[in-house]
């Protein structure tokens, strides 16, 4: 079984997971991953449901210590910096990591420029029109610009769900992140939402490194170029079982696990 | 109608529906009961208060006793005084321990804070008054006086403390986490996204929460007793004791000629007004607010 990309050398990988395992509490949620996450490249974490692709993907930015009880042993390193060194300020990691969630979730009491604008309230040296310009740049990016841009005064409650989706990847990108992490950004959105999202994600990957965790496989074999199987055993400790090229992980699976998952037969 | 899969015995259909209808009407008249006293209250008040308001209640201070006439200015400006001072004292501690508990639950400090609270809010209002005679009005801790405005204002303060902590902590606990998830993985700092973010999607909670403790200011009696002690004259000066109009209300209600009851009635309608009125301004000022919750 091998857990390393073949392709990917240190010089290219953004983030690199060696032995990474995830607890809540004494539950082993994720055991003994070892990845190493190439730059500027789409990587998707596909597997059945409760393998863990969420508390693994919530590790890449210490959001999983949220939750009471959660701890890891193993390292990340994004860039170089291992993120758990104890040196290392937490906030310091999420803000330089962007996450996207399973339900866009703007924040409600704001409007739609101060959502994405309130990642940059934290860097104290932006004057006022370089904090609109960077909010402009940033729903530019984030293919919202011109949906928005009459509306910016309004609460983003005021937007669709596909529309607050790409507001919370604007508000997101604003901290210009080393990573981008999506926790099955699509599922609450319909096709053409979830499409919209799809190529705004290929426009991203020149500027930014992206691991999405997604239930479609569809979405996985068009989006991503490297794909990542998980799997869980009976100790219910979910664990890597297959990674690499999209492509071949699509076409010529080398564990049978990702086999019939991957044409339906099991997850 | 034809037997079909829709279909369901007669029997088990009728005695379903009995149940039904018989739950509704013992839901109704629990309603019933509870609402009636209420109901009783405001409209008697309302038939005997009324009857005996005119300005000049509203713009003389009380009439030496046995006298007609005279009114409750200085104890609608007391009130208005003193519940004043209780928020200006309260809100601050009561919001910001309420957020304490709501948003560091874990904190082995919240639960003995929480309990304190607990166990505030179930001391009689009247040992409030004790506490704060001893503390401010005996020593004469405040600028030398005895019985004051300011320790009336403190000892309201002390009651409704615990009443703005609970609904500070109950409303911020109704905000979904998925709020905070969204500005903790923007790394803004906890302290941070509390105050900007959960706190103001949470303003017309606690909004009511502050109007609720003005309410409950506003009608005390008991504590004023030992430490505002009421005054038959016009005074805003806190260091000096201070009219009520609850304690207005009490001192009428018990006084032993007609008048008294006359003053009782249309003082304690103008009270009920008050709080009315705060509320009905402060549920309008917050309704723009209040959709996004
Ligand atoms: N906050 C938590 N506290 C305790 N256990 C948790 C917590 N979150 C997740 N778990 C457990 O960790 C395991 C992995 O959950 P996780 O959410 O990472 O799975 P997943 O692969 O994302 O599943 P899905 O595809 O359904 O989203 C599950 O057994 C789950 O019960
Ligand atoms: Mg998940």
């Amino acid at each position: 079984m091998t857990t390393h990309a073949p392709a990917a050398d240190d010089a290219e990988s953004a983030v690199v997971i060696d032995h990474l395992s995830c607890f809540y509490g004494a539950f082993r949620a994720v055991k003994e991953v070892s990845l190493r996450i190439p730059a500027r490249q789409v990587t998707a974490i596909i597997g059945p449901s409760g393998t863990g692709k969420s508390t693994f993907l919530r590790s890449l930015n210490r959001m999983h210590e949220v939750a009471r009880g959660a701890r890891v042993t193993g390292t990340v390193q994004i860039k170089g910096v291992d993120i758990y060194d104890p040196a290392i300020n937490v906030t310091d990691v999420r803000q330089r990591t962007g996450m996207i969630f399973q339900q866009p979730n703007p924040l409600r009491t704001m409007s739609i420029f101060e959502n994405v604008a309130i990642g940059l309230r934290l860097e104290r040296r932006l004057g006022r029109t370089e904090i609109a310009d960077r909010v402009e740049a940033c729903l530019r990016s984030a293919a919202l610009w011109d949906e928005v841009k009459d509306k910016l005064r309004l609460s983003a409650l005021a937007l669709s769900g596909g529309q607050q989706q790409r507001l919370c990847i604007a508000r997101t990108i604003a901290t210009q992140p080393e990573v981008l992490l999506m926790d099955e950004p699509c599922s609450a959105l319909d096709p053409i939402a979830t499409l919209k999202i799809e190529e705004l994600m290929d426009e991203l990957k020149r500027d930014y490194t992206i691991v999405i965790v997604t239930h479609n496989m569809q979405q996985a074999s068009r989006a991503a170029d490297q794909t990542a199987m998980f799997m869980m055993d009976d100790d219910r400790a979910g664990h890597l079982v297959e990674y690499g090229p999209t492509q071949e992980i699509f076409t010529n699976p080398r564990d049978p696990r990702t086999e019939s998952y991957i044409t339906g037969k099991i997850g | 109608m034809s037997t079909t899969w829709l279909s369901v015995p007669s029997g088990t259909r009728r005695r379903r529906n009995a149940i039904s209808t018989f739950m509704l009407a013992l839901t109704v008249l629990a309603t019933l009961i509870a609402v009636t006293p209420l109901l009783f209250i405001l409209g008697w008040l309302l038939i005997q208060g009324v009857r005996y308001l005119n300005l000049d209640f509203f713009l003389n201070d009380p009439a030496p006793i046995g006298e007609a006439g005279g009114g409750v200015r200085n104890g609608i400006i007391g009130t208005l005084i003193m519940s004043g001072i209780a928020l200006l004292i309260a809100v601050p501690v009561g919001v910001l321990t309420g957020i304490f508990l709501a948003e560091y639950r874990g904190n082995p400090l919240a639960t003995v804070v929480r309990f304190a609270t607990d166990v505030l809010a179930g001391i009689p209002s009247i040992v409030v008054g004790i506490f704060v005679y001893t503390i401010i009005v005996l020593p004469r801790w405040f600028q030398g006086a005895a019985f004051s405005g300011f320790a009336g204002g403190v000892a309201l303060a002390v009651i409704i403390i615990p009443i703005l902590v609970r609904t500070t902590e109950e409303i911020l606990r109704l905000v979904p986490g998925s709020i905070r998830e969204a500005a903790a993985a923007l790394g803004v700092p906890k302290w941070d996204y509390t105050l900007t973010v959960v706190v103001p999607s949470a303003f017309s909670g606690i909004a009511t929460g502050i109007m609720l403790g003005l309410a409950r200011a506003a009608g005390e009696t008991a504590p004023l007793l030992l430490t505002a002690l009421g005054n038959n004259f016009y005074n805003t000066k806190l260091d000096q004791p201070m009219a009520a109009l609850s304690l207005q209300i009490f001192t009428y209600a018990i006084a032993p000629f007609e008048e008294g009851r006359r003053l009782a009635f249309a003082a304690a309608f103008v009270l009920i007004m008050l709080v009315l009125l705060v509320n009905i301004v402060t549920r309008y000022v917050f309704r723009v607010r209040s959709i996004n919750l």
